[in-house]
């Protein structure tokens, strides 16, 4: 377990001392309170398009700096050849593939907490009325998401060739499950049988990102929280397939040259 | 003679500036002071009507709270920007002569109608997915329809030809907002781009009949849109009745007030023969109790 925390340690270091996270964040920052100066027809109290903006930055921003961290973790250290000392530690493969999730997730929730803490305080700047309960369930299940974004980064850092690829993989995969990964059923209904069949078993397959999407729109439109339960449920969902995931790199990484 | 570097530098930067002030003015007036529209029509071409499409379907959005249809249940969606002004349009409930309002209770129905595209979940997948979406049709209310008018100023930025935009955008303005000067403004900027509009007309006279209660200039807007609708429709297969019905009705209820019988009879007659109201007998009613005025009014005391 040590030695998981110490890789997460060394993940988290990294994140601060790259750019990535403050490029991202002035650049959310800066369009939104651009947004917030707009002035539509003198009319006082219009929040919700800059909550949509920015919500919609952070959701981009999280992905980019979920997907890049993990992605490079492992072919970063098998490129500079670091991985043969950590190996030799000893830490085992398992603990390695761990220990980079840990510390891409852990970073991950702490630059999502830096921009929910900025949306809560543009939210109460402009609203005059804060929604923490809100706030911590969106921040809550998006976290959990990367989990599953991560997981599947990692994955794909084992599997392809160059990181590169596995960006643009992971991008597109998760940008599709969001946008079509709810209504691969009913395009199913629509398909000759042996390709409606393959997609309602994609439908059935496919981690449910969309869900988690969806709760940055009952933030927008100021709607009830989401049950407790659910969320549990939700974040279960998440863990699972997270895990998914990183057994499967794992058994991939357990078998692979280490020399690049 | 020696020229200082410094002072050639400076001569120029002092030409540049005088030149710059002379000059500013007269490229105002070589792009008629409508950069943004050119840079946008330069940068975007026809494409600008499709993302005002998309920015008018966003405000519809906003006024649904999020609930819409998908692009996958477009057969749901709304063919008309109609449900966005009469949910809530409390003049529709009291008008007295069932003109095109008249049809706004049944239109409701429809919107409901179309609106309940979710049906029950095909799977368990489906029913758990549903707890985080926003799974009920509600209509923005109490002022909340501000939030609607930025998406539809990026509309009317990106397609100054697309009517609905302003008079979706002036009714809540001037209906909920109290914002009647800036509902004018934005319906001049429609008039401004698209002169042969009878819709803007017909809104702009309300805005002088209703919140400025100028029945003399709200006349002569609406007859001004009577003109252009007769020019644009009247040949149509299909022309805009609705919008005759409003025109028509509000015109006699004006020439009513002011006393002028045969004229408010023939206006209520042209909306009776082109079947302007889905319910003529209140119409009708009117019509006939105008006579008997005008018939009043004819005889010496």
């Amino acid at each position: 377990m040590n030695a998981i925390f110490c890789l997460s340690g060394i993940v988290i270091k990294e994140l601060y001392r790259r750019k990535d996270f403050y490029v991202l964040f002035v650049i959310t920052a800066v369009i939104t309170l651009m947004m917030g100066t707009v002035n539509f027809f003198h009319q006082s109290g219009i929040v919700r398009y800059l909550k949509d903006i920015c919500l919609l930055l952070i959701w981009f921003s999280s992905l980019v700096i979920a997907i890049v961290t993990a992605a490079r973790q492992i072919p970063a250290e098998r490129e500079s050849r670091t991985i043969f000392p950590l190996l030799a530690k000893p830490v085992s493969r398992w603990q390695v593939v761990a220990g980079k999730f840990a510390g891409c997730w852990l970073a991950c929730g702490l630059a999502l907490a830096v921009f929910y803490l900025f949306f809560g305080a543009v939210c109460g700047a402009r609203e005059g009325r804060l929604m923490p309960a809100q706030y911590l369930q969106a921040f809550w299940l998006q976290w959990g998401m990367l989990a599953v974004v991560i997981s599947m980064a990692l994955l794909g850092s084992v599997v392809f060739s160059a990181p590169s690829a596995n960006v643009t993989i992971c991008f597109v995969v998760v940008v599709g499950i969001l946008i079509v990964g709810a209504y691969l059923q009913k395009l199913a209904a629509l398909q000759p049988p042996l390709t409606g069949c393959l997609l309602t078993l994609l439908y059935f397959s496919i981690p449910h990102l969309e869900w988690f999407y969806a709760v940055r729109e009952r933030l927008i439109f100021d709607q009830d929280l989401i049950g407790w339960g659910d969320c549990v449920l939700a974040t279960a969902y998440a863990a699972a397939y997270a895990g998914l995931f990183l057994c499967a790199a794992w058994l991939v990484f357990r078998r692979k040259p280490l020399a690049a | 003679m020696k020229l200082s570097p410094a002072l050639v530098l400076a001569l120029l930067l002092t030409v540049q500036l005088c030149v710059a002030t002379a000059l500013r003015p007269r490229a105002r007036a070589w792009t008629k002071g409508r950069d943004s529209d050119r840079l946008m029509q330069v940068l975007l071409g026809d494409s600008r009507q499709i993302l005002a499409n998309q920015m008018f379907v966003q405000a519809d959005v906003y006024f649904h709270s999020g609930y819409y249809p998908s692009v996958f249940d477009q057969v749901h969606a709304p063919t008309n920007a109609q449900h966005m002004t009469l949910a809530a349009d409390p003049q529709a409930a009291h008008e007295p002569e069932g003109d095109a309002h008249a049809g706004d209770h049944h239109e409701e129905q429809e919107h409901e109608k179309a609106m309940n595209f979710l049906g029950p979940p095909a799977n368990w997948l489906e029913r758990f997915g549903r707890k985080f979406a926003i799974t009920s049709h509600t209509h923005l209310a109490n002022g909340r329809e501000r939030e609607i008018l930025p998406w539809l100023r990026l509309s009317a930025a990106l397609d100054p030809h697309r009517i609905e935009t302003y008079t979706v955008a002036a009714y809540w303005l001037r209906q909920d907002l109290g914002k009647a000067k800036e509902a004018e403004a934005f319906l001049r900027e429609g008039l401004s781009a698209n002169p042969t509009s009878y819709e803007i007309l017909l809104d702009l006279g309300r805005l002088y009949y209703e919140n400025y209660h100028n029945a003399a200039r709200a006349g002569n807007v609406w007859e001004a849109a009577l003109r252009r609708w007769l020019q644009q429709e009247s040949g149509k297969p299909k022309p805009n009745l609705a919008a005759l019905g409003q025109i028509t009705v509000r015109l006699a209820r004006l020439e009513e007030s002011e006393g002028h019988y045969a004229k408010a009879v023939e206006l209520l007659e042209l909306a009776l023969a082109r079947k302007a109201s889905p319910n003529p007998e209140p119409l009708e009613g009117k019509v006939r109790a105008l006579r008997l005025k005008q018939a009043g009014q004819a005889q010496p005391r």
